[in-house]
């Protein structure tokens, strides 16, 4: 079990108030995550003593900046089991990585009549570059259906993903429903048809262990700022040949080998899809929350979060006309979406922010997910290392008010 | 601590009994959006009498108190008004009805009627009007 009260210390901002007198009770991890000190002040330190561009300098500070910022893609490459660090790719978010995917390798191998496989609960980052991909090349795009139970209905899977299905990407875990889908089964499957398949890690990598080499997936990406990391910083994953053998996606500086006035050649990987100066202080950001949630033990986070989770799922099920979306905490991440009878999840946010507790409220990106549900939104609390039961108490507490105050 | 005057009872007994709720067919104009954001939907419909004035109005839709709220007073307050004076409207006038004050996302939520309202009278899907504002 995690020591809640120790890891709470780490992070300076939950010392803080949302108002005068009302201490800030932070639940919408699932959005973005709060820093722990050991990354501001990684990030404070390459700033005051060791900034300089990476990759160009022959000076003493390029080199040293070029070695730390290298140096945190090795732990990236580590931390999710990649075979080489050449295979990790520094991008801004998860977004780019779907964009890069959907620009570079979609364009050159996607044809007319070609179907790309997707699911049903998919964050739009997950979703709007492959419609542009298809509508751009006359593809098709299909969708696996979730059940009532919020997992995948894969009862139709041998009619969705067939040989004409050319890729086939998939959340590992759903941002709305936390649902946990069966990745490693699906990659599979999707290999057995000869599709490519790429995995939306973005509500995973933070949360449980990750090995890409063990789930055999061709792309997965996920950002820095859900896993204690900061903003700007992000990560494709892809497997040699496949990034090898895709046309870059941004061109500019660092990405070229030679340069001539009408032709250019590439750049090895990485640096072939990192085109001009990266976020570098960032990625040393992401070098140090990785460290620290190394430290902690992805299986342990795991296991706390599942112990969170079901605590909370328990605790807001006792909330009249509350309804949670998503499956039992077995299957479950650490995520709670739910909606109460007579009130808008806007003003359940609204009100409970005023009790200094700050969730979200709207289609969480989403919203073919929440057009399914025939609802425009709801509510979601999520957790992460440093939520505790009391924190939970008084969201409890803090929705019950929220009732009366509608009258309920 | 819960600011309660935040939802004055006025929000809570207009969500509870809307004003002016309901559909025109036929009408004069109708005009429906939302607010992708948060998926807040505003329809309202209006006739006219001789004079181009609204003699009667209703709206309908989904969303949270403040933009139902908001559609209630807003539909109240118009009875009576030519074409050139909704379309002068001012926003500032609306979210003084509505009472509260309300943070930079929930004033989207206020001004959805009004933008509906606006655009229905233009006659045209007159989405520059308040993009901005809110
Ligand atoms: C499942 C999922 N995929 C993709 C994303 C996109 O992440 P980002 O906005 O950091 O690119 C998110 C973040 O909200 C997410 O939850």
């Amino acid at each position: 079990m995690l020591d809640t009260a120790k890891i709470r210390a780490d992070f300076p901002i939950l010392a803080t108030e949302a108002y005068p007198g009302v201490p800030l009770i932070y639940l919408d991890n699932a959005a973005s995550s709060q820093k722990p000190t050991a990354v501001i002040e990684a990030m404070d330190s390459y700033y005051r003593n060791h900034h300089a561009n990476v990759h160009r300098g022959i000076h003493r500070l390029s080199e040293v900046a070029t070695n730390q910022y290298e140096g945190a893609r090795e732990k990236v490459a580590r931390f999710i089991n990649a075979p080489d660090s050449s295979q990790v790719i520094w991008l801004r978010n998860a977004t780019e990585g779907f964009n890069l995917v959907a620009y570079t390798w979609g364009r050159a191998n996607i044809q007319a009549g070609d179907e790309i496989l997707l699911t049903e609960m998919e964050h739009h980052a997950n979703l709007v570059p492959w419609q542009m991909l298809a509508e751009e090349k006359g593809a098709i795009l299909r969708f696996i259906p979730f059940k009532e139970d919020s997992t995948l209905d894969l009862s139709d899977l041998p009619n969705l993903l067939t040989e004409k299905t050319k890729l086939f990407s998939f959340t590992a875990m759903s941002n709305v429903f936390g649902t946990v889908n069966p990745t490693k089964e699906l990659v599979k499957a999707g290999h057995a048809v000869g599709a490519v398949v790429m995995v939306d890690a973005a509500q995973s990598v933070p949360h449980m262990p990750v090995d890409v080499q063990d789930l055999d997936c061709d792309f997965l990406a996920f950002s820095g700022h859900k896993m204690l990391g900061p903003t700007g910083i992000g990560v494709l994953y892809g497997k040699r040949e496949l990034l090898e053998s895709m046309p870059p996606f941004m061109a500019g500086g660092d990405m070229i080998r030679r340069v001539g006035l009408e032709k250019s050649t590439w750049n090895d990987l990485p640096w072939k899809f990192e085109a001009g100066t990266p976020s570098i202080v960032e990625a040393i950001g992401l070098g140090a929350a990785i460290d620290y949630l190394t430290e902690l033990g992805m299986d342990n986070i795991h296991a706390y979060e599942q112990f969170i989770t079901n605590y909370a799922l328990e605790a807001l099920s006792e909330v009249p006309g509350l309804t949670i979306y998503g499956p039992p905490a077995a299957q479950k991440g650490g995520v709670a979406a739910f909606t109460i009878k007579g009130v808008h999840p806007h003003d359940i946010a609204e009100l409970v922010d005023k009790d200094g507790i700050a969730i979200r409220a709207g289609h969480h990106c989403a919203m073919p997910l929440h057009k399914k549900l025939g609802i425009a939104a709801t509510a979601r609390a999520s957790f992460y290392v440093h939520t505790t039961t009391d924190e939970v108490d008084k969201l409890v507490e803090s929705l019950n008010r929220v009732r009366r105050i509608f009258r309920l | 601590m819960l600011d309660e005057s935040f939802y004055r009872e006025q929000i809570i007994d207009l969500y509870e009994n809307p004003l002016n709720h309901g559909e025109l067919d036929p009408n004069d104009f109708s005009y429906e959006e939302d607010n992708p954001l948060c998926g807040d939907v505003i329809r309202i419909d209006v006739r006219l009498d001789d004079e181009q004035r609204v003699a009667e109005v209703a709206w309908s839709g989904d969303g949270c108190a403040i933009s139902q709220a908001s559609a209630s007073l807003l539909t109240e307050e118009i009875k009576g008004m030519t074409l050139a004076e909704i379309k002068a409207f001012d926003k500032d006038k609306l979210l003084e009805l509505i009472g509260v004050p309300l943070s930079m996302a929930r004033v989207k939520c206020a001004l959805l009627s009004l933008k509906v309202l606006k655009s229905g009278a233009y006659g045209i899907p007159d989405k520059g009007v308040m993009r901005d504002e809110g």
